[in-house]
């Protein structure tokens, strides 16, 4: 693990040592990028994230809570209870029982709560690893342990679904809606094709290709911080480069904007939690 | 000023009825506004009311970022009245100074310290001098810009309300308004119009 840390650092200076000496060619910089992506997907074969997995597997099917039931007893992800396989590439989905749609995360939080009798402030108290933490939260295990049994199947989720379809569009609002003292939404910097932050390429998130760069890989590993994150991190922290306050954990309006991206990378196959920068 | 922009807005109802592409995005984007409206919560310096839009947002919100032209020039209008010019009356600051805060990125996030300065965020978008290669492409180039155009003073004060509030010039550009939200203070901004119209910027090399 510590030489995966030293190797995203060593690599991370590499190509920022190559750019300077370049020059501020657009093909230069597809270079670069391309080197780095070559290097990150050399590293997901030995994914630091496989240890959040196993731990994962454990917390599944240990008898935890004040009820001291197991989510693998209990827990009922959309194919019936304790059923994995292609689960998470169907989410978000609606869930009858608690008459909303859900993606995996909030749905596992659900299912803490509601079969295991966990409180949902506890698990909301803090729900991302950051930095200085020596390991990630139990939930992010979690939904890493569940997000791996659908490496290699397709993001499928189900628009026929009209309740479904509705946060869709609620979703596409979203990432439409400019507010803030910046007068930022999603779609500022994630609207249109090939633009960059910085040397950060932009997704276009109402492309196919785009939302599928946006959802593909997590959750994730990242080498920034060397933390185990998940998409409802990466929702948070989008929020907050757009100058918003803070979305609630777990929250409908982060739920509509996954079902947004996830729905518009539909049949891309997802290859399972990844890396990150 | 808040006035008038609210004032604009009602004035402008009429037409945006008209544009509103279906009746089912109205009610997707009302459901969407109130479920903003209850799932966030303040953190830092980022409070809750940052969620409402004010006139423009709510115009460019519900036009797809393209308001009728009649609308467009009353607001744009209304927009560039409300810029506040140095007391001096100087336009040009000190384009080094104003390369140091094209450079920043920081400020005005939950997880920035509150207050001034913060960054200009000019490379996050720009080209703009030619040492940096590290520029993002959401707006356009700005290498060699003043001398392209000169620096008159109808230059200066362009660039300097540009820099000032963006959408005095196009409504629903992508920039932020900087001297408006008072992310950059007039003295900074000066130095920005330096760094794009001084001939002695790298820019203009």
């Amino acid at each position: 693990m510590k030489t995966l840390r030293t190797l995203g650092a060593l690599c991370a200076f590499a190509v920022a040592g190559s750019l300077g000496a370049q020059t501020t060619d657009e093909i230069d910089h597809a270079k670069a990028a391309k080197e780095f992506e070559k290097f990150r997907a050399e590293m997901e074969d030995s994914n630091p994230a496989e240890l959040n997995e196993l731990k994962g597997e454990e917390l599944w099917k240990a008898k935890r809570g004040p009820k001291n039931v197991s989510l693998a007893q209990s827990c009922d992800l959309g194919l019936g209870i304790g059923k994995l396989e292609g689960a998470y590439v169907q989410m978000p989905r609606y869930f009858q029982d608690a008459d909303a749609v859900m993606d995996a995360e909030r749905r596992i939080v659900w299912c803490m709560v509601e079969k295991q009798g966990f409180k949902f402030e506890d698990i909301a108290k803090k729900p991302f690893q950051s930095a200085n933490d020596a390991s990630a939260p139990d939930i992010t295990n979690l939904v890493m342990y569940v997000a791996g049994h659908s490496r290699g199947k397709p993001f499928a989720v189900n628009l026929q679904d009209p309740k479904v379809r509705e946060i869709y569009e609620i979703g596409k609002e979203v990432a439409h809606y400019r507010a803030g003292p910046y007068d930022f939404a999603c779609s500022t910097c994630h609207g249109s094709d090939g633009k960059r932050i910085r040397m950060q390429d932009l997704p276009n998130i109402n492309s196919k290709e785009g939302a599928t760069k946006a959802v593909m890989g997590w959750p994730a590993w990242r080498m920034t911080g060397g933390v185990a994150l998940t998409l409802q991190w990466r929702m948070n922290d989008c929020f907050r480069q757009q100058r918003f306050p803070e979305p609630k954990y777990v929250s409908d309006t982060v739920t509509a904007l996954l079902t947004y991206l996830t729905a518009n990378a539909n049949g891309v196959i997802y290859k399972g939690p990844g890396i990150k920068r | 000023m808040n006035q008038n922009i609210v004032f604009a807005a009602l004035a402008a109802a009429p037409f945006l009825v008209a544009t509103l592409p279906a009746q089912a995005d109205a009610d997707y984007r009302a459901k969407a506004i109130a479920m903003i409206q209850k799932d966030f919560k303040p953190r830092g310096q980022a409070g809750l009311d940052r969620l409402a839009e004010d006139g423009v947002q709510a115009i460019c919100n519900r036009t797809g970022n393209k308001p009728p032209e009649a609308i467009t020039k009353v607001l744009e209008a209304d927009q560039l009245a409300s810029v506040k010019w140095p007391a001096d009356g100087k336009l040009m600051g000190d384009w080094k100074k104003g390369e140091k805060l094209a450079q920043s990125g920081r400020g005005f996030t939950w997880s920035d310290k509150p207050g001034l300065p913060v960054g200009g965020n000019c490379y996050n978008c720009h080209q703009i001098g030619p040492k940096e290669v590290a520029y993002g492409t959401v707006g356009p180039s700005l290498l060699g810009f003043g001398k392209q155009r000169g620096n008159t003073p109808e230059m200066q004060k362009y660039v300097y309300s540009k820099i000032y509030n963006a959408k005095a010039y196009n409504l629903c550009s992508e920039m932020p308004r900087f001297g408006r939200v008072e992310a950059l203070s007039p003295e900074q901004i000066k130095d920005l119009v330096a760094l794009l119209l001084d001939p002695e910027s790298p820019v203009n090399k």
